[in-house]
């Protein structure tokens, strides 16, 4: 009895790192390449858990090989089509990402930045009334320079690494009416 | 019991929502429901006193032993006696108080009844579970009523919010503290907790916990700021809140477990000491507020403290007093409550020295009955009372100590009810041209005030409605009963004594208005709220600031590190240590197949590729180049169903990447990150993808058990399936097979929302208004005849358009004609074979997409709409109605569901036909899976079409255009 193989080991180690490389961009349309790179990935490593190859699992078939483990090919071919519907999914989201922001970029979350913008600019325009402070935070008082979403010039602390790129630009009026 | 519940349920639904008509008859109206409780517990009060016990059950999830229990005792039916007869009182008062109309005010009254309810079932409840549950249901309507007097004013919103926080916060510990319990004493049941408690360390914790719940409800001290500051609720609310509901329910909790855990020796002092503090404090703290509710609440505080001592002593005279006390503060402290809000009603303000000092005779001597009650005089309720609690420490030892803490709040009380009178009643102004007070209003305060009178003498039958509980208490003095008049004796020396302290106290701090400042300055519990809730909010703050950077690449950066740091470093320390199991037999291998190296060599340069490349098409085309390579080593490794379904899903992926491309920048935006980060970027990646693959190699070298896949051939020939990873999706785990289609079924509904609705999107009653009937497609078949063929060719489509991607093709237009339809075929052999051979109702469902990919792809989005049978959503719903229909068939054939059997018939000419039910359910698959490649082609193809002269952000104006099926210029 064959034991697992290299070669497969091989592309499920390419498979994982380049999907997972192109996930941590920003472009969504590499996230979604990602995604796929990592599915095939995920569907061969369960094809190797599944152990070696064999005949295909019919039954009465001519083949006189050992019948290849057929529970991780049901599980990888539903995994497949899951996959496909997710990728429809992610698509989806980049052509309505770029609908509104004329990027299909993943952008940072302006809520966190604007939370972290105003903590460093006046931390005590939050009280500490839950009612008050949750709803009616900083923008009242005025004191931080942007407001829904940071400027260029606003970088929270932290942000270095494989985040540093570039800062969100302000949520843009939907560009359609060409 | 359960009757009554439900039809406090319903009333709470149906006054505010009948209010609108009359809200002054609805109130008294709903004031029958508590009024019919407490009927119902002096019914039962009979029954009950001679030992037999109302019982109600409902059996919920018997397997996990969760019944919902009722249970009517001596100690509930004097609850329900306070519950009802108070909230009846209450409810009429707010039918006064209110006027009708203003929605919140209606709002208040049905959630006052919704309270009473709560409190109904909170004290009939015998399950910790379900008596956590309505005490829950206190809290929130706690919050609502507290609440809903001015919701627009920030400190009525922080009051509700404080009430709820501290209550809930307590509520969760006392939870705790029921589970461990429930699971130390290997029951949920109060009775039989109560019959045979549990010992031992953990019913220890669990007692502190489940007291700490109690404290915070009845806003004892150190928990107690609550309880003031919701002093901003209207009037009934508070009276009600104060006197029978509420606050009450934690002095009910300890009351309940009393005899349970009485001997044991934490339960009585720890009570003891708590309830003294609150009491004495409370007591000072009431004798400085010059808001008349304020006085009350810190009143109430005390109160409450008295409450606790005399219910947690644990000895039957205690109680005996404890329960008569109980039953006297409900009577005295809702009235008082009632009359402030008269005196507010008409003055518009509770500050003592603003009053006008208008006389109001009969509410005086309503509400002077009620303090008199409160502080003890003779012949009232309050006076029977506080004779047996002092009757009840009288004996000497550690109880000298409590009965001097009994004494000296007796006197703050006396001080601080005489403070009440002055400041409320103490006027001497005129009263000419005023209206009168309706009696409405002033009725209720009377009839409460006149009932704690009443049972000052009805002492007899009081005692034999009391005892019933306080009979479950050891009784190191029996005997005593509750009377008038028990003949001179301590207890009634010290009564002189607490009043003749009380008013000397009274006349040195308690007689100016406004009172005088503090010069000392205690801490504040409501300091202490503040600053644990400022000290939470700056908390998580500055945990969403630093943790939460608002950057999806950070995230996932993070994510992958810490797979790499934890598990990752435990392999590969355990590898270098030696303490992995011991390896299997097998042993790492080249390849098993010739044909992997050449596959695994396509895979790895199109990955690579992929990630290396500028332009989107070419990520594409490599992924596909990947797909494709890894269906081959699928078709390699023996798995024909998989590799078939990948390589039909790779194609269409593609398509489908394509299509949304066309709305996307030819390049990808060039790179930004730094250089370090780059570096940084792509080692994790590797290490990622190497962690991986050595996790995969360990875990298939340590194997010990045999794999349980090929055990799957047995059952698969039993259901005389010859496919076994078909058998394995349609029939053995066709469970999670259904899970999954209802995730494709989702996403293709999340696709459509995100590309037909929102900005740019066309509006809806264009999409309605133009779609023509049901034989054609969803994209809206023009009005107007389709243009005519084109000049000098041969029309192989039927509605021949202008492609999507590129120029017209006769070859594809030809292959798409003729092609379609024997796809469609083979589609359905795929579906139907898939019992036997390779395919099913995935790969059918595909195959069947691509028939109609390849119409709409020379003839563009009329053709498609022309071709498409149905709407998807109706192939998605309906895919996914009839797989669960045949899922339900189960159940009639074996009563199981998901059962799948195969039956046989014989047919002339065919010969024998087996007839697998798990064929319905791939059938469901088929459909379902068909209307997602349809919604996607609809949407990512046929929504996002653009014409040639448009600019590069056309989508709002031209997806308009589409659908409102203009023709191309």
């Amino acid at each position: 009895m064959t034991g697992p193989t290299v070669t497969l080991m091989v592309a499920v180690a390419v498979l994982f790192a380049t999907g997972f490389h192109l996930m941590l961009q920003r472009s969504l349309v590499r996230i979604v390449v990602g995604f796929m790179l990592l599915g095939h990935g995920g569907n061969l490593a369960l094809l190797l858990a599944g152990g070696p190859s064999g005949a295909p699992p019919l039954l009465g078939g001519k083949d006189d090989r050992e019948m290849a483990d057929p529970l991780p090919q049901a599980m990888a071919l539903t995994a497949i089509v899951i996959t496909f519907g997710v990728t429809a999914f992610l698509l989806a989201l980049a052509y309505r990402s770029r609908l509104l922001t004329g990027e299909d970029e993943v952008q940072d979350d302006v809520e966190d930045r604007r939370i972290s913008a105003a903590e460093r600019a006046d931390p005590d325009t939050w009280t500490g009334d839950p009612v008050e402070g949750g709803t009616e935070p900083a923008p009242r008082d005025g004191p931080e320079p942007a407001s829904g979403g940071a400027g260029p010039g606003e970088r929270p602390p932290g942000e270095g690494g494989p985040s540093g790129e570039g800062a969100p630009p302000d949520e843009r009026p939907p560009g359609g009416g060409g | 019991m359960f009757t009554l519940i439900l039809l406090y349920a319903a009333a709470a639904v149906l006054v505010p929502w009948a209010a609108g008509r009359d809200g002054r008859a609805l109130g008294y109206a709903a004031a029958l429901v508590p009024a019919a409780t407490a009927a119902w517990a002096v019914a039962r009060a009979g029954d009950v006193a001679g030992g037999h016990d109302d019982t109600a059950r409902l059996s919920w999830a018997p397997g996990l032993g969760l019944t919902i229990d009722f249970r009517l005792d001596a100690l509930a039916v004097v609850m329900l006696l306070l519950v009802g007869g108070v909230g009846a009182v209450v409810l009429c008062y707010a039918a006064r108080y209110f006027p009708s109309g203003p929605r919140t005010e209606r709002l208040t009254v049905g959630t006052l009844v919704a309270f009473a309810g709560a409190m109904t079932g909170l004290v009939l409840a015998d399950n910790l579970l379900v008596l956590y549950v309505f005490w829950e249901l206190t809290t929130v309507s706690s919050f609502i009523l507290i609440g809903a007097g001015h919701p627009e004013r920030t400190e009525d919103r922080r009051a509700a919010l404080q009430a709820l926080l501290t209550t809930t916060a307590f509520g969760l510990v006392m939870l705790a503290g029921f589970v461990v319990l429930g699971e130390t004493a290997g029951t949920y049941r109060i009775s039989e907790i109560v019959a045979d408690p549990p010992g031992g360390a953990a019913a220890r914790t669990a007692m502190v916990l489940v007291l700490l719940g109690a404290f915070a409800k009845s806003a004892q001290m150190p928990l107690h700021a609550w309880l003031p500051a919701a002093m901003v609720a209207p009037t009934p609310v508070s009276g009600y809140l104060h006197a029978a509901a509420m606050v009450k329910a934690g002095v009910y909790l300890v009351a309940r477990l009393s005899p349970a855990f009485a001997e044991t020796g934490l339960w009585s002092p720890l009570i003891v000491s708590v309830g003294l503090v609150s009491l004495l404090v409370g007591g000072v703290i009431a004798l400085r507020q010059d808001d008349l509710k304020r006085l009350l609440a810190y009143g109430t505080v005390s109160q409450l403290g008295f409450l606790m001592v005399l219910l947690g002593a644990g000895t039957r005279t205690a109680a005996l007093a404890g329960v008569a006390l109980l039953l006297a503060h409900g009577l005295f402290k809702a009235p008082l409550f009632l009359a402030v809000g008269v005196i507010e009603h008409e003055e518009g303000t509770r500050r003592a020295y603003e009053l006008s000092g208008r006389r109001r005779p009969v509410l005086t001597v309503a509400a002077a009955l009620a303090v008199a009650s409160m502080m003890g005089v003779p012949p009232l309720l309050g006076f029977v009372a506080k004779e047996t609690a002092l009757k009840a420490f009288a004996h000497g030892g550690a109880d000298a100590a409590v009965l001097a803490g009994i004494v000296a709040g007796s006197a703050l009380t006396v001080a601080y009810g005489l403070r009440f009178m002055h400041g409320a009643f103490g006027g001497s102004a005129d009263e000419e041209g005023r209206p009168r007070t309706p009696w409405g209003l002033v009725g209720p305060v009377v009839a409460l005030a006149a009932a704690g009178f009443a049972g000052g003498l009805l002492t007899g039958p009081l005692d034999t409605l009391l005892a019933g509980y306080a009979d479950t208490l050891p009784a190191p003095h029996p005997g005593y009963e509750l009377a008038l008049w028990h003949g001179l004796g301590l207890p009634v020396v010290l009564t002189l004594v607490a009043f003749a302290a009380g008013f000397a106290l009274y006349r040195a701090f308690g007689r100016t208005f406004p009172a005088p400042p503090v010069r000392w300055r205690a801490p504040d519990a409501q300091d202490a709220y503040d600053g644990t809730v400022a000290a939470t909010l700056a908390a998580a703050r500055g945990v969403t600031r630093r943790v939460q950077t608002g950057s999806l690449p950070a995230y996932l950066a993070v994510i992958g590190t810490m797979v790499l740091l934890l598990p990752g470093v435990g392999l590969v320390s355990g590898l270098l240590r030696g303490t992995a199991p011991a390896p299997s037999a097998e042993r790492l291998s080249g390849w098993d197949e010739p044909g992997q190296p050449l596959l695994v060599g396509i895979v790895v340069v199109c990955a690579l590729a992929a990630v290396r490349v500028r332009r989107r098409l070419s990520a594409a085309l490599l992924l596909a180049g990947v797909g494709y390579a890894v269906g081959g080593l699928f078709v390699v490794h023996g798995g024909p169903d998989v590799a078939l379904t990948l390589l039909v899903v790779e194609t269409l992926s593609l398509i489908m990447l394509v299509l949304a491309l066309r709305r996307l920048p030819d390049r990808f935006p060039p790179r930004r990150r730094t250089t370090p980060a780059r570096v940084g970027t792509a080692l994790l990646s590797a290490c990622l993808g190497g962690f991986v693959a050595l996790f995969l190699a360990v875990a298939a070298l340590s194997r010990t058990a045999a794999p349980v896949g090929p055990a799957y051939a047995g059952p698969a020939r039993e259901e005389e399936a010859k496919n076994v990873v078909n058998a394995i999706i349609v029939d053995l785990r066709a469970l999670d097979t259904l899970g999954e289609i209802v995730v494709l079924a989702v996403a293709a509904m999340g696709v459509a929302g995100l590309v037909l609705t929102g900005p740019g999107a066309p509006p809806l009653r264009e999409r309605r208004t133009v779609r023509p009937g049901p034989t054609h497609g969803m994209r809206g078949e023009p009005s107007r005849p389709p243009p005519a063929p084109r000049e000098g060719r041969t029309r192989w489509l039927a509605a021949p358009g202008r492609p999507p991607l590129g120029g017209s093709s006769v070859v594809l237009e030809a292959t798409a004609r003729l092609l379609g339809p024997t796809l469609l075929v083979v589609s359905v052999y795929l579906l139907v074979a898939g019992h036997g051979r390779p395919g099913g109702g995935f790969v059918g469902g595909l195959v069947a997409g691509m028939a109609f990919v390849l119409r709409y792809l020379p003839g563009g989005k009329r053709e498609l709409a022309l071709a498409i049978p149905v709407r998807p959503a109706v192939l998605l719903g309906g895919g996914l109605l009839v797989a669960l229909a045949s899922g339900a068939a189960g159940w009639l054939i074996d009563g199981a569901f998901l059962y799948q059997t195969t039956y046989h018939a014989h047919a002339p000419l065919v010969g024998d036909i087996h007839v697998p039910t798990s064929l319905f359910f791939d059938i469901g698959v088929y459909l379902l899976v068909l209307g997602l490649v349809l919604t996607i082609l609809t949407t990512l193809g046929a929504s996002l079409e653009r014409r040639p002269d448009e600019g590069r952000d056309g989508g709002a104006e031209e997806a308009a255009r589409d659908v409102a099926g203009e023709e191309p210029r």
